[in-house]
C-alpha cells in the first residue's frame, strides 16, 4: 500500500514511513512514560499524516492535461488549491509545500457529469425512465422500467386523484439536495468510473421535484456535497391506459398527463396573480390559499421534459413554448434521425441523451415482426451523440439507471464508435452539461478558478483497457473501486484519508 | 417494415402542390351527378371537372382509362394516430384532455387508411366517460408531423358517451362496492344523465364568470380573472356553440335524453355516434337538426346494440338526417366504399346516396363540406382513384390525393416492397452478426 502511494506521490513524502514508525511505536511501548515522551511528536505526525492524504495544497506535475476549455495540454501541471484549481498550464513552478504527484504518462480530465442522475438518493436506485415506452402504435422498445407514475407519496396511500386539483404525483417542492444521502453505495460506483458530479433529480411522479447539482465526495453532511441546489423541475409523462386505467387516479393517459401539467402551469399563473394582489393590499381581499405544488413549480428556473421519439421531440418542445418556460428535454433515442436534429435546431433547447442504448433482443422470436424503426433504433442509436453535435445542437449525455462504470465506459465508446470525436464525447460529459445548467463558471473544465474535479487516467479515457488512476472532487483524492466480481459485491476502496 | 414507409412516402409527396390533369375516368362528384372525362388539380384545389377541360401548363396528365373518382372518403369516427390511451377513464368528465396533444403522425394506421382511400378522420376520443376529451378533425397527410395533419379551421369537437361504456366504471368486478376507492360515478344512465348536467352546470356558472370578467374590463376595470379551468374551458365552448358535440350513443331512450339535455342548455349536438336505435327516433333526431353517423350492419356485440338493424342507416335518411357509415376501427376503416355500398343493398339507396355517407355527408356533419366531401371546382383535391367501381367489393384504390399531392400510390408501393424488405434483413443480418455468440453453446433441438 505504502509502496504504491510513493509511486504515486513521489518520493519527496516521508509521511508514510514516520506515522507507521510512531504506531509502531505504540504498540511496542505502551506505557506511561512513553505518552510523556512520544505523545506530542506523535500528535503532530498523525496531523502531518492527515493533512498529507488530503493536502490544502497538491500539484499533478507532467501529465497531459484535457482542459476542454482549451487546448490540450501535452505536459501541464495543475495546481489544486482548497478544492480549488489555482493554476493550470505548461512550465508552472510547484508552489512549496504542494503535495506533488508526478502525472507522468497520465491524463488529467475535467470530472465527468451525469446530467441526469438519481443517485445520492437511495430510493430511487431505478433509472429515470423517459416516458413512452411501449404501448399502442409505439416504435420504441421498452428498456427500463419506469418509475414515471410513482407517486413520492406511494408509501401513505392517497384516494386516487379525482382531478388536477388533487394534484397527483406531484412533488414539485422537493429539492433533491433535501434527499442527498452520502451513504447511497451508487456514489462510489459512478464516481469509479470518472464521474465526479450528478445532476441529481428526485425523478418520482409527473412534477417529481427540482434537480441539484452534486459533488460526489464522500461527506459527513449532505449538504457539503450540494454545488447547486435547485437547478430545474423533472417532469415524467406515462403512456397510461386501457381499460386498466378505469377507477384508477387521473390522470391515467399521455393526454391526461399533458392536460394535467398544463392546468398546473395555467393555475401557477393565476396564483401569482392573485398572490401578488394580496401582497399589495390584504385588507378587503379574501385570503387566497397557500399551493406547495405551485410554489415548486412557479420557483422551478426551468423543466426537464421526456422525449424519446422524434415526435415527442416535436410534441414537448411545442409544449415547452406554450408553457413558456425554458426546456431540456431527455431521452432522445431517435436523436439519430435527421428530422430530429433539424427540429431541434430550430427550437434550440439543449438535450440530454440517455446512453441507455437500445439493444437487440437476446433471443429474439424469428416469427415476431419487428418494425423497420426499432431495427434502425438498435443500430443507429449511439450514433445520435455524433449527428447532433455536427448540427450543432448543445446537448450532454447522461447514465439513464447505468451505475456500473464498465458499463458506463462501454456506453460511450459506444458512441465514440458510431461516430462522435473523443473531445466531444468528453465535452458532452463535462462543459456541456455544465453550460446547460449554467454552472460553467463554476465546473466542467480545468480553468483557473473552477471546483477541483479532475479524472487522472492511464491512457485515453473511454479506451477499453484505460485505468482511471485517481479521482479528484472538491480537490479531495479518491481511487477508483475495483470491478464488483461477477454476481455482486462491492469493494471497500475508499481512500482512509478521503472522507475527512 | 412499418415505418419505413415515411421516407418513401415523404419523398413521394412533392413540395409543392403541381399542376395535374386526370384524365379519362368516370367521376362520381356525389354532389354533381357522374360523368365521364377529366379533373383539373391546380395549387391543391380543385380547378374544373368536365368531360372537356381546359389543361393549364405544365402539367402532369395522370390517365385513368377505365377507372372511377371519388373525393376522399370521410370516417366521422375514428382512433387512429393517438398516442398513449384514447380514454381518459380516470373521472367521469375528462373535457380537460384533448386528442390535439397526442396526435401520432407515425401511426401506419395513416397509410393504411390511406390505401383505403381515406383523406379526412375525424379522432375522437373514447367512451369511458359521460363526457369525454376534445377531438380534432385530420387529413390523412402521411409523412407530415402532428400539426401538418391538422385539418385547418375545421371546429373542434368533445366527445360525450351514453350508456353501458361510461356506466361501467360505476360496476366494478365483483359487483358495485366490491372496490369502493376505485369505482367510479355514474353506475347508471341516470347517473349519465346527472353527470353531464352537473358538469354543464359547472361550466355555465365559469362561463357566467368570465362573461363577468369580461364585461367589467370592457368598462376599463382591472379585475383579477378568473382561474382558468381546462375542464370548464371546453365545455363553456360546446355551451357557446364553437364546439362540436359527437356523442357516442345507442339506445333510442338515451339518445332523447341527449337531445332534452342539450335543448335545456342551448346548443346542439353535432352529430350522434353509433345511434344504432336511430331508425327508432328517427323523426326526433331530425327536428333536432342533430346529424347520425352509424356502422353499416355491425350490431349484437353488446346488450345495447341488440335492436340494431342494416336499415338504420337508409331509415334516418329517409327521414331527413344527415347519415354517414363510420368505421370506430383501423381495420374497417380501410373499406368505407363497401361500408357505404351496404346501404344500397339494404335500404335501397342509390350509388350517389349511399357513396354520400361516407363523403359528403360526414363532411356536412364535421362542418368542413365547402373544403371536402365532393368532387367541385374550388373544393380540396382530395381524391381517389379505384380501378373498378368504388362501390364494388372488387375495387382497390390505385392512387390518392390529399390537397393535390399524391399521398398513396398502389404500384409505387407495391414495387417498393422488395427494396424495404431487403433493406430490413440487412439490418436483422447486421445484428444477427454483431451479437456475442452465446457461451456453451447449448440450444434446445
Amino acid at each position: 500500500m505504502a509502496g504504491s502511494r510513493n509511486f504515486l506521490f513521489g518520493s519527496n513524502r516521508p509521511f508514510f514511513g514516520g506515522v507507521f514508525g510512531a504506531a509502531f511505536a505504540v504498540r511496542r511501548k505502551g506505557v506511561t512514560v512513553f505518552f510523556m515522551r512520544k505523545l506530542v511528536p506523535a500528535l503532530l505526525l498523525l496531523c502531518a499524516w492527515a493533512i498529507a492524504e488530503n493536502p490544502r495544497t497538491l500539484a499533478i506535475r507532467n501529465a497531459k492535461i484535457v482542459t476542454v476549455s482549451g487546448p490540450v495540454l501535452g505536459k501541464g501541471t495543475v495546481v489544486v488549491r482548497n478544492g480549488l484549481i489555482e493554476a493550470v498550464g505548461e512550465n508552472l513552478a510547484v508552489p512549496a509545500g504542494a503535495w506533488t504527484i508526478d502525472g507522468e504518462g497520465m491524463t488529467v480530465y475535467p470530472g465527468l457529469i451525469d446530467s441526469l442522475s438519481t443517485v445520492g438518493i437511495p430510493s430511487l436506485a431505478v433509472a429515470p425512465a423517459p416516458a413512452g415506452r411501449g404501448g399502442r402504435g409505439q416504435s420504441t422498445p421498452t428498456q427500463t422500467p419506469t418509475p414515471a407514475t410513482t407517486p413520492a407519496t406511494a408509501a401513505t396511500p392517497a384516494p386516487p386523484a379525482k382531478g388536477p386539483e388533487d394534484r397527483p404525483a406531484t412533488t414539485s417542492w422537493v429539492l433533491a439536495a433535501d434527499e442527498i444521502d452520502p451513504s447511497d453505495h451508487r456514489i462510489e460506483s459512478v464516481r469509479s468510473a470518472g464521474f465526479t458530479t450528478t445532476v441529481t433529480f428526485p425523478a418520482r411522479g409527473i412534477f417529481g421535484g427540482q434537480g441539484s447539482i452534486i459533488d460526489l465526495a464522500s461527506a459527513e453532511h449532505a449538504g457539503e456535497m450540494v454545488v447547486v441546489p435547485a437547478v430545474g423541475q423533472y417532469l415524467a409523462v406515462s403512456r397510461g391506459g386501457g381499460f386498466g386505467g378505469f377507477g384508477a387516479g387521473f390522470p391515467n393517459s399521455l393526454m391526461g398527463y399533458i392536460a394535467y401539467i398544463r392546468q398546473i402551469y395555467l393555475d401557477a399563473e393565476h396564483y401569482r396573480l392573485v398572490q401578488e394582489a394580496y401582497a399589495h393590499s390584504p385588507r378587503g381581499m379574501e385570503r387566497p390559499p397557500y399551493d406547495r405544488a405551485l410554489e415548486g413549480v412557479i420557483e422551478s428556473k426551468r423543466i426537464l421534459l421526456p422525449a424519446n421519439r422524434v415526435v415527442e421531440m416535436d410534441r414537448m418542445l411545442r409544449f415547452a413554448a406554450e408553457l413558456k418556460q425554458p426546456a431540456i428535454l431527455y431521452g432522445m433515442r431517435e436523436a439519430y434521425r435527421a428530422e430530429a436534429a433539424l427540429l431541434l435546431k430550430k427550437y434550440g433547447s439543449p438535450v440530454l441523451v440517455s446512453m441507455h442504448w437500445n439493444e437487440a433482443p437476446r433471443d429474439p422470436d424469428p416469427e415476431a415482426d419487428r418494425t423497420m424503426r426499432s431495427l434502425e433504433n438498435i443500430d443507429q442509436g449511439p450514433a445520435a451523440p455524433a449527428l447532433l453535435q455536427n448540427a450543432g445542437v448543445p446537448f450532454a449525455l447522461y447514465s439513464d439507471g447505468l451505475d456500473q462504470p464498465r458499463d458506463l465506459q462501454r456506453a460511450v465508446k459506444k458512441a465514440i464508435d458510431a461516430g462522435l470525436a473523443r473531445p466531444d464525447a468528453i465535452r458532452a460529459l463535462t462543459l456541456s452539461p455544465a453550460e446547460i445548467y449554467g454552472v460553467a463558471d463554476r465546473m466542467g473544465s480545468i480553468e483557473v478558478g473552477k471546483i477541483a474535479n479532475l479524472v487522472v487516467t492511464k491512457g485515453d479515457l473511454f479506451d477499453d483497457h484505460t485505468q482511471i488512476q485517481m479521482i479528484f472532487v472538491d480537490g479531495k483524492q479518491y481511487k477508483p473501486a475495483p470491478e464488483p466480481p461477477a454476481g455482486g459485491g462491492r469493494g471497500a476502496t475508499e481512500e482512509p484519508g478521503a472522507s475527512q | 417494415m412499418r415505418k419505413s414507409w415515411i421516407v418513401a412516402l415523404a419523398a413521394l409527396a412533392p413540395l409543392y402542390a403541381e399542376n395535374i390533369v386526370i384524365q379519362n375516368a368516370t367521376i362520381l362528384t356525389v354532389t354533381k351527378g357522374t360523368l365521364q372525362g377529366s379533373v383539373v388539380i391546380k395549387d391543391g384545389k380543385i380547378a374544373e371537372i368536365g368531360e372537356k377541360v381546359m389543361m393549364p401548363q405544365n402539367s402532369t396528365i395522370v390517365d385513368a382509362g377505365g377507372q372511377y373518382i371519388i373525393p376522399g372518403i370521410i370516417d366521422c369516427h375514428s382512433h387512429i394516430a393517438v398516442d398513449g390511451s384514447v380514454n381518459e377513464g380516470s373521472v367521469s368528465v375528462s373535457s380537460m384532455v384533448n386528442i390535439k396533444d397526442v396526435i401520432n403522425p407515425e401511426d401506419i394506421s395513416i397509410y393504411r387508411a390511406l390505401a383505403g382511400g381515406v383523406t379526412t378522420a375525424n379522432i375522437l376520443h373514447g367512451s369511458a366517460n359521460p363526457i369525454g376529451g376534445q377531438t380534432l378533425v385530420l387529413k390523412m397527410r402521411w409523412g407530415k408531423d402532428a400539426q401538418g395533419l391538422i385539418f385547418e379551421g375545421a371546429v373542434p369537437g368533445i366527445k360525450f358517451a351514453l350508456g353501458e361504456n361510461p356506466k361501467r366504471p360505476g360496476n366494478p368486478q365483483g359487483g358495485r362496492g366490491a372496490t369502493p376507492t376505485t369505482a367510479r360515478y355514474p353506475a347508471t344512465r341516470m347517473g349519465v344523465e346527472d353527470t353531464i348536467r352537473e358538469a354543464l352546470n359547472e361550466a355555465k356558472a365559469y362561463k357566467a364568470e368570465w362573461d363577468e370578467y369580461g364585461a367589467k374590463t370592457a368598462r376599463g376595470e382591472h379585475p383579477i380573472p378568473p382561474r382558468k379551468d381546462l375542464k370548464l374551458e371546453s365545455l363553456k365552448e360546446v355551451l357557446e356553440g364553437k364546439r362540436y358535440v359527437h356523442a357516442h350513443c345507442y339506445r333510442e331512450d338515451e339518445i332523447l335524453m341527449l337531445l332534452r339535455v342539450a335543448d335545456d342548455y342551448g346548443f346542439k349536438i353535432r352529430t350522434l355516434q353509433h345511434v344504432l336505435e336511430g331508425y327508432k327516433v328517427a323523426q326526433e333526431i331530425a327536428a333536432s337538426g342533430t346529424g347520425a353517423s352509424t356502422f353499416s350492419d355491425w350490431w349484437a356485440f353488446k346488450i345495447e346494440a341488440f335492436d340494431a338493424i342494416p336499415y338504420n342507416a337508409a331509415v334516418m335518411q329517409k327521414k331527413g338526417i344527415v347519415v354517414s357509415l363510420n368505421s370506430d376501427d383501423e381495420e374497417l376503416m380501410r373499406h368505407l366504399n363497401t361500408e357505404a355500398a351496404k346501404a344500397m343493398k339494404y335500404g335501397g339507396l342509390s350509388e350517389t346516396d349511399a357513396l354520400a355517407m361516407v363523403t359528403i355527408n360526414p363532411a356536412r356533419q364535421l362542418g368542413i363540406d365547402s373544403r371536402v366531401g365532393s368532387l367541385e371546382a374550388g373544393k380540396d383535391a382530395d381524391l381517389v382513384i379505384y380501378d373498378k367501381d368504388p362501390l364494388s367489393d372488387f375495387a382497390k384504390v390505385q392512387k390518392v390525393w390529399i390537397d393535390g399531392h399524391l399521398y398513396f400510390d398502389r404500384e409505387t408501393d407495391v414495387n417498393g416492397r422488395p427494396a424495404k424488405a431487403l433493406e430490413k434483413q440487412k439490418l436483422i443480418d447486421k445484428e444477427k452478426q454483431s451479437q456475442p455468440k452465446s457461451a456453451g453453446g447449448r440450444r434446445p433441438a
